[in-house]
């Protein structure tokens, strides 16, 4: 490799780590994804000027291509259609797919070496295939979870302890067997396990702890890119792929510490239970308040101050352009709007500040839990549209599903509305405390619409 | 253990420590942008695919070049494109779209009555 082309590594693997740098803040992070995007531009374009001037065959660069024409249109295509509450499972997606690459692009290098292959480059492809096999899997289980085509609840088949003991024990015996002597049909066998492996891996484990097992597995991928790096001796695959397996572990830790869980906790799993079934209106306390529209509009339009606590089922009902409507209508009459954004609001930490930015909501308006939570205290109404959990004052007390969970202080606030179709549970399958608080007003209904009735509503009041 | 190696292994530890220290500063409000930011990285495995393109002669070696191929555009491609889709969406109160656009995106309030001229009326009712 020439001293160009290595320089031409370094400066691509220089914008990947300023291109995250410059992600810290909404101001700057577009710039660093662009950054970021030309860096990979650079070191593909460096590699395949090299694989130009030097391929065996024809074939190989054809079929590259081909493979390169159909994940580029894939990938735009799902890319620009997905609505935004689509996207942990399109990131999952996405991530599947590079974990699956990764692998791939061992076992190629693997046949073709074959028998010759010495003992580093296969304890690297091992590593590649295995975290690969086990991401490629996982990550589509946990995009179909999120998506409702695999179901949100923990599957947990009899035996499956045994079953992944089972699964972990090919893998280990295949990896000695290829040590020994290089084959390409254990490497298979080994992969098949592996892939198996992620399944078992995933499948008992709850629709609310997804996020953090799609970070996982992004680290995961990074991990297996680096590998692949080793089998290739390619020092670009080996630092990016770093960068990311690192990356990946910290978001892991910060979205599980949000979510006052152990990663631990999530991978031995049982917790989450996915999406709440719909309950009888009003069946869970007798002294439950229930609002109409109207009452709510009247104390929303008079209100000194107003915090919005947005939370998944906004998202699921697609309400946000509503709700940014809503808050619009309430700041040209003066009321002092803010929105309480808690770390685990949406689906993943983050989402629901994207959900909110496509519906226009200015990121200044977003205020994190830290930030907002002293501010209830002084708050005239807090509005909840389809939060639930991380509402619940029984997160101070010990002994429930949801304790020493960070929650925001909504009880604190003069007057709460919430906005739900039901007195339903959250994915910790507990009452909610708030919503049978004095000050709290249940507004039944689908939130896209009762938001809407609210803006008619506080229209109609102002003239 | 061969220079190669120690030098690429100097690489992966140097790289780890770089990831954590870049990524511990980021504010929970990008970490969904930043994880599919991440995402897209990794799809740097295509550089990996055109490597084992250049060297395949077989035809299972090629087959398994142009699903590796696919794979890996649909990461890169697709990472990139989603994680500008949301970055683009954040912005401040003046750089943002016009009024008319947005409303009509949201059908349940566009078109209903002009709004009502502003001015101190009503609001100081509070209490």
């Amino acid at each position: 490799m020439s001293a160009v082309e290595q320089l031409g590594y370094l400066a691509a693997a220089v914008a990947f780590v300023l291109g995250l740098r410059l992600m810290n803040s909404p101001a700057t992070a577009r710039r660093g994804n662009l950054l970021s995007a030309a860096g990979m531009v650079l070191a593909l374009a460096i590699t395949a000027v090299r694989l130009a001037g030097n391929t065996e065959t024809l074939t190989g660069p054809v079929v590259l291509l081909a493979g390169v024409a159909v994940g580029a249109a894939g990938g735009a295509l799902l890319a620009r259609r997905v609505p935004m509450t689509g996207m942990p499972q399109l990131v999952s997606l996405f991530n599947a797919v590079g974990g699956g690459a990764a692998a791939l692009v061992a076992v190629t290098e693997y046949v073709r070496l074959a028998p010759a292959v010495g003992a580093q480059t296969t304890v690297s492809a091992l590593l590649d295939v295995v975290i690969g096999g086990v991401t490629f899997t996982g990550s589509l289980i946990a995009a179909g979870k999120l998506q409702g085509w695999v179901t949100g609840n923990p599957v947990l088949f009899p035996g499956r302890r045994a079953v992944s003991v089972a699964l972990v024990a090919i893998v280990v015996a295949g990896a000695v067997w290829l040590l020994i002597t290089p084959n390409v049909p254990v490497l298979v066998v080994v992969i098949v396990a592996a892939a198996a492996f992620g399944v078992a891996m995933v499948l008992p484990i709850g629709g609310a702890d997804m996020p953090v097992v799609i970070s996982l597995l992004n680290a995961f991928t990074g991990t297996a890119v680096a590998m692949a790096g080793f089998v290739l001796n390619s020092v670009a695959l080996i630092i990016a792929g770093a960068l990311v397996g690192a990356s990946g572990t910290i978001l892991t830790k910060l979205m599980a510490d949000a979510m006052n869980r152990s990663v631990v906790a999530v991978l031995v799993g049982g917790f989450g239970t996915g999406d709440a079934g719909p309950a009888a209106v009003g069946s869970a306390d007798a002294s439950v308040r229930s609002v109409t529209a109207e009452d709510a509009a009247i104390q929303l339009a008079y209100a000194r101050k107003v915090i919005v606590v947005p939370g998944y089922g906004l998202a699921a009902a697609q309400a946000q352009h509503e709700l940014s409507a809503l808050a619009e209508l309430l700041i040209e009459r003066g009321v002092d709007v803010c929105y309480a954004i808690h770390p685990v609001a949406g689906r993943m930490p983050g989402h629901m500040n994207v959900l909110l930015a496509e519906a226009n909501v200015p990121y200044p308006m977003l205020k994190e839990m830290d930030e907002v939570n002293d501010e209830f205290a002084v708050t005239d109404v807090a509005l909840v549209v389809g939060a639930n959990d991380v509402t619940n004052p029984a997160a101070r007390r010990p002994g429930n599903p949801v304790s020493g969970m960070p929650i925001l202080n909504v009880d604190a606030a003069r007057s709460v509305i919430v906005i739900k179709r039901s007195m339903g549970h959250g994915y910790a399958g507990i009452d909610n405390e708030l919503y049978t608080a004095p000050a709290t007003g249940m507004l039944f209904a689908d939130a896209r619409s009762a938001l809407a009735e609210l803006t008619t509503s506080v229209r109609s009041l102002v003239g | 253990m061969s220079g190669g190696l120690v030098t690429d292994v100097t690489m992966f530890v140097l790289a780890v420590l770089v990831g954590f220290e870049v990524i511990s500063k980021v504010p929970a409000t990008l970490h969904t942008p930043l994880m599919s930011g991440a995402n897209s990285i990794h799809g740097i495995i295509l550089l990996g695919v055109v490597i084992v393109a250049g060297s395949a002669r077989t035809p299972l070696e090629y087959a398994l070049v142009a699903v590796a191929a696919a794979f890996a555009t649909a990461n890169v491609v697709g990472g990139y494109l989603v994680t500008d889709r949301m970055l683009e969406m954040f912005r401040t109160r003046d750089g943002r779209r016009g009024q008319a656009a947005r409303g009509g995106s949201t059908p349940q309030t566009a078109g209903g009555k002009v709004p009502a001229p502003r001015g101190a009326t009503g609001s100081e009712v509070a209490r």
